[in-house]
């Protein structure tokens, strides 16, 4: 029995095909475990060393660095209010202590009910609809302390299913059609190209 | 005002709702420069690219073209393209991904054919979330298009191109730490010097990293030519550039214009821009390029938006953010705000970067939130100098990558220009502003 249900395994064995290494396909491994738990439990990091050939530590001290990767577990919706500068300059910080009284937790900390965890972020990139918020990645474009009320209860209700899926669910297009080509193949091919490219060269100077 | 006659070289579809899909691209001359580029040699792809003189758009503005000859000749190169963008306030390539990835990918290929390069991978902050979908999307289509994978459009030249997502660390976008990424790792930066990424990067093969913007500019260049992107700007800066726009103007965004031929005033205030000051309220100071940039006082609007003329000014253009603070901005704030930043951010190999940025972000917090003494504002600077030895610009470097060297600018630049406004903040115990 592996922890990755058998869908999100098959699709890490078809990330994993798209590197030389296996190794590189770690970040986009990690992010399919979160997708599954909503956050990186022990048995899901312990799998993803397994499929890159490394160890549960090695892949532990990994995640560890990246600010996307959770290990405990957080609410459905994780909320991102950035105070970077641009945000700063526009009542960043005000629309965090706002979030953090209406969801009723400090930063880094969860709604009573469970369904929210708060966070500060650094700089988003949307700096032209500041403060920026966003709720698991997705951009919710929500710059005041209404909007933001409003915008709890629409996920609250449910409302913004489509656009904001549970968190960890991250990239919900899937790879399709080509497959890595063997380096042989790729080999012979250049050296044809090379070939033809050298026999044009020649006519042409001619 | 400002000077708007220039093409829109990577913004020309931005006018439209379905800027993304593979049928407004091909109407609008998709794949066609592609299409014309595997009808040249490679090498007189890469002269185009040479000859438009194009600087990357990440925030180096190395050359294009320099950088793809020094790529080591070996059977096995990459290419890696930086969509990392979390320089703050930076949001340019969040554009390009999210308005026209077909673009990109456009430009992706045919800097792979110039580089006669196989495999690709465009790395995209993972925050992107609806970014790295239309991304993958475009590659999707390319695929069908038969514009990706084997004998591109019937050519003898064949091309993957892997949509890989970062996972929220700013480091990743200094390239060497994004190679580690890829490979799985920490992105700790590598000693750069002697062996760049051209030589010795991604699993030891030579790789070129460029830059989201840069890639998109291709397509454009192909098409036109490197002369007729050349004739645009002036100077070094040739061709358009994007810039992000940001803080307390009325229209904050992203703009295409010409290089050099604008300056910040024009693109600050011309009501097709910027707009102007939120409540017409004056210009305190900006911040040229990035928060790693120094920044400039409101007597250096009138500053051309070139490379060498800001760089000349000792600061830089860098990631093509702008960022403006009027009277009402506290900058004993904005300093702390983004020391934080790099505080947080600090991959933590280096000594004077990890402590560093630590001792600065708590000693500014202190004159923000009250606390602070007088001596504090000549220690800051003290242990800026430390950080960037002589507080020069370019900075000394002392650490492994440049993240380290340019914590010291905003201190730097906020306490020469603003020192009363520390001491002001000194005697009031705390911000003035609150
Ligand atoms: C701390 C740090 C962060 C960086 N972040 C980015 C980034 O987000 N995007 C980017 O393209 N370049 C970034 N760079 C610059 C890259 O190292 C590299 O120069 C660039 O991607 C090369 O592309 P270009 O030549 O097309 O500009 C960063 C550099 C440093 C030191
Ligand atoms: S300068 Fe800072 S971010 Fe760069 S390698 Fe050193 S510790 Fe890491």
């Amino acid at each position: 029995m592996t922890h990755l249900r058998s869908e999100l395994r098959q699709r890490a064995e078809e990330l994993i095909a798209l590197y030389p290494r296996r190794r590189s396909a770690m970040l986009p491994l990690l992010h399919l475990a979160q997708e599954q738990d909503g956050y990186l439990s022990d048995e899901a990091m312990a799998e993803v060393a397994e499929l890159t050939g490394t160890t549960p530590a090695e892949v532990r001290g990994t995640a560890a660095f990246y600010d996307m990767f959770h290990l405990e577990p957080v609410g459905r919706y994780v909320v991102g209010v950035c105070t970077n500068i641009a945000c700063l300059l526009a009542g960043g910080e005000e629309l965090l202590a706002h979030a953090g009284r209406t969801l009723g937790c400090s930063v880094g900390g969860t709604s009573p009910d469970g369904l929210f965890t708060l966070e500060e972020t650094e700089c988003l990139a949307d700096c032209n609809i500041a403060p920026v918020v966003q709720v698991n990645h997705r951009y919710v474009r929500t710059t005041t302390p209404e909007l933001f009320d409003a915008l709890i209860e629409d996920l609250r209700q449910g409302r913004l299913d489509h656009d904001v899926p549970p968190h960890g669910t991250l990239i919900r297009v899937r790879r399709s059609g080509g497959l890595r080509v063997e380096r042989e193949e790729l080999a012979a091919e250049r050296a044809e190209a090379r070939a033809a490219r050298d026999a044009r060269a020649a006519t042409e100077a001619n | 005002m400002a000077t708007l006659d220039a093409p829109r070289i990577v913004t020309s579809r931005a006018t439209y709702a379905d800027s993304h899909t593979l049928s407004r691209y091909l109407d609008t001359g998709g794949y066609q420069a592609l299409r014309q580029a595997l009808t040249m040699f490679p090498e007189q792809v890469a002269a185009q690219v040479d000859a438009a003189s194009l600087l990357g758009r990440g925030g180096a503005g190395f050359p294009a073209g320099r950088k793809w000859s020094m790529l080591r000749k070996s059977p096995v190169s990459y290419l890696v393209v930086n969509g990392d963008e979390s320089e703050p306030a930076t949001f340019k390539d969040h554009f390009l991904v999210e308005r026209d990835p077909h673009q990109l990918v456009e430009g992706v290929i045919i800097a792979a054919f110039a580089l006669q390069v196989t495999q690709a991978f465009i790395f995209l902050r993972g925050e992107f979330a609806l970014g790295l979908e239309r991304v993958q999307q475009a590659v999707n289509e390319a695929y069908e298009h038969g514009a990706l994978g084997r004998r591109i459009f019937g050519s003898s030249f064949s091309l993957d191109i892997v949509v890989h997502p970062g996972a929220g660390a700013y480091i990743c976008g200094e390239e060497t730490a994004l190679i580690e990424a890829l490979e799985g790792k920490r992105g700790f930066p590598r000693i750069k010097p002697p062996f760049f990424p051209a030589v010795t990067g991604l699993y030891g093969e030579p790789t070129v990293v460029n830059n989201v913007e840069t890639m998109s500019n291709l397509p454009w260049i192909v098409q036109h030519g490197g002369a007729a992107f050349a004739a645009l700007g002036a100077g070094r800066s040739t061709g358009t550039r994007l810039f992000a726009l940001a803080g307390r103007v009325r229209n904050p965004g992203v703009f295409e214009i010409e290089m050099v031929k604008n300056t910040f005033r024009d693109l600050i205030f011309d009501p097709r821009l910027g707009g102007g000051i939120i409540d017409d309220r004056r210009v305190k100071a900006i911040i040229p390029g990035g928060v790693s940039a120094p920044w400039f006082g409101p007597e250096l609007l009138d500053l051309p938006l070139g490379q060498d003329e800001v760089g000349e000014r000792g600061s830089m253009l860098g990631s093509g953010s702008i960022v403006v603070m009027d009277e009402t901005s506290c900058v004993v704030r904005a300093a702390w705000r983004i020391t934080k930043f790099f505080s947080r951010e600090s991959c933590g190999q280096c000594t004077p970067c990890r402590e560093g940025s630590g001792w600065l972000e708590r000693i500014l917090y202190r004159l923000e939130h009250g606390g602070g003494r007088l001596e504090d504002v000549d220690l800051l600077l003290d242990l800026s100098d430390n950080i960037a030895p002589g507080l020069t610009w370019p900075p000394q470097q002392t650490t492994i990558c440049v993240l380290g060297s340019s914590i010291p600018s905003s201190i730097h630049a906020a306490i020469s220009m603003f020192r009363d406004d520390f001491y002001e903040h000194v005697e009031h115990e705390g911000c003035p502003h609150d």
